[in-house]
């Protein structure tokens, strides 16, 4: 089964729609029992690291997940704030985040362009490029280059998407980034759709 | 890079999306979610949904709208009208919003923005404000609230920087004198708002022509902008379609999301 975890900053209703609009059947995880039965789990992401990490902590998620994801090697799809709670630390209101994955995240500069980045920015993968729509004041810097998957640009170029094994992760809100969205999304959903990534 | 955004907003009465001049006359337009639709086939940027009567008729705001629009649009979709507190916002959430928009009831209680903002994140607040030209004010614009009926003697590049500076993470400025003229966007009040704040600035009102679009950003830095009229008011001669916008756009070397086919 699908889970969205769905804590209280997130936007799991709008992840709901854009998987039942695609055809799956999900269903929201609030707790550590919810993730039993997960062959796919979502971690939806708006608002602050704080508030993110806080929310996880609070509804006892955090060893749950990492015990499906990096343990069981469940499939990980994080959006946003979601992607961004993968790495070591958060400039953002100094936040410890998940340590899934060696990196900081760290802020636009205010100086040089409007933050937050809002709109829809033109994504570069290894052979091709969409547009995705974006919303955030932050950005990560990985240790290690080859989980970058997708790049954008404002005031440089930043990582706008990760794939590494079975963790999947974007900058960008792929469910709400039209068709181009969605099409990534079910990617992610279909075993078709993973391996013809793998081999891209 | 960045593009820039085009916007749709409805004003919504009973479900319906609705097209007024100057805040007047409102006529009918289409069902709310039958027109998301067709714009997000058609590749709108982003929607806004204003139930511009829950104010006035003191009721929350029309979440089984907000909740059949959210089912059919996989875009960023904010919603305004009738938000009072903290409460409607998380349910405004919940039913699949991504933004909120707050404008009357911000003037009346500026800690609505703040506490929203901790809340949801800044980028879920949308501080949107109604001005109109007043020259005894030190910007010479004034904002106006409850459907820009009531003036409130506060300026209104005061107004929007101190909503940056509450945790407003984006502000939509509404041109009073040009809402509804087709006469193009008020291009000195967004130049004089771009230099103020340093978040996104939406641009709404007086758009009537592909031209107005691109003299906005040309002319100045706002990030996005309202076209209500110049896409379905049936008080034009001729409405434009999303994709010849863009493609209009895109020649005159603006960066928008090119239509995709």
């Amino acid at each position: 089964m699908i889970k969205i975890i769905d804590y209280k900053a997130g936007n799991a209703p709008s992840v709901m729609h854009a998987l039942n609009h695609l055809g799956f059947k999900a269903e929201f995880a609030k707790n550590k029992s919810d993730l039993a039965n997960s062959t796919h789990i979502i971690l939806p992401g708006v608002g602050s690291a704080k508030a993110t990490m806080e929310s996880l902590a609070e509804l006892d998620l955090i060893k749950p997940l990492t015990e499906k994801v990096l343990g069981e090697g469940v499939m990980f799809f994080g959006i946003c704030v979601g992607m961004q709670v993968l790495f070591d630390f958060s400039a953002e209101e100094n936040t410890a985040c998940l340590s899934w994955l060696k990196g900081q995240v760290v802020k636009f500069d205010r100086e040089k362009v409007r933050v937050p980045q809002m709109g829809w920015n033109k994504v570069s993968f290894a052979n091709k490029s969409g547009y995705f729509y974006f919303v955030n004041s932050y950005y990560v810097m990985p240790e290690d280059k080859e989980i970058i998957w997708g790049t954008a640009d404002y005031n440089g170029r930043f990582m706008a998407a990760i794939h590494r094994e079975n963790i999947w992760a974007t900058q960008f809100h792929a469910e709400k980034s039209g068709t181009a969205g969605l099409k990534l999304l079910n990617r992610f959903l279909t075993p078709e759709g993973s391996e013809c990534l793998q081999n891209a | 890079m960045l593009t820039k955004r085009l916007i749709a907003c409805f004003d919504i009465i009973d479900g319906r999306v609705t097209k007024a001049v100057r805040f007047q006359d409102n006529i009918d337009v289409a069902p709310a979610e039958e027109l998301a639709h067709i714009l997000y086939e058609a590749e709108i940027d982003e929607l806004i949904f204003y139930d511009i009567t829950a104010s006035s008729e003191k009721r929350p705001i029309d979440i089984e709208t907000v909740k059949k629009v959210a089912q059919l649009v996989f875009i960023p979709f904010t919603v305004g009208g009738g938000i009072k507190n903290l409460s409607d916002m998380y349910e405004t959430l919940k039913a699949g919003a991504e933004k909120i928009s707050i404008d009357s009831m911000a003037v009346r209680d500026p800690s609505i923005i703040t506490a929203g903002a901790k809340a949801f994140g800044s980028q879920c607040i949308v501080l949107s404000t109604q001005v109109k030209r007043e020259k005894n004010l030190p910007s010479g614009y004034e904002v106006y609230i409850d459907g820009a009926r009531k003036a409130t003697g506060l300026d209104a590049m005061e107004w929007i920087k101190r909503a940056e500076e509450l945790g407003a993470g984006e502000i939509c400025l509404n041109s009073i004198d040009n809402d509804g003229t087709l006469l193009g966007y008020d291009l000195n009040l967004m130049k004089m708002a771009q230099g103020k704040v340093s978040i996104p600035l939406i641009a709404s009102g007086g758009a009537g022509k592909p031209e107005h679009l691109s003299d906005l950003f040309t002319e100045t830095e706002t990030q996005a902008a309202i076209i209500s009229s110049m896409l379905y008011s049936p008080r034009l001669e001729r409405n434009f379609a999303v994709k010849e916008l863009k493609e209009y756009l895109l020649t005159s070397n603006i960066p928008v999301r090119p239509p995709s086919c």
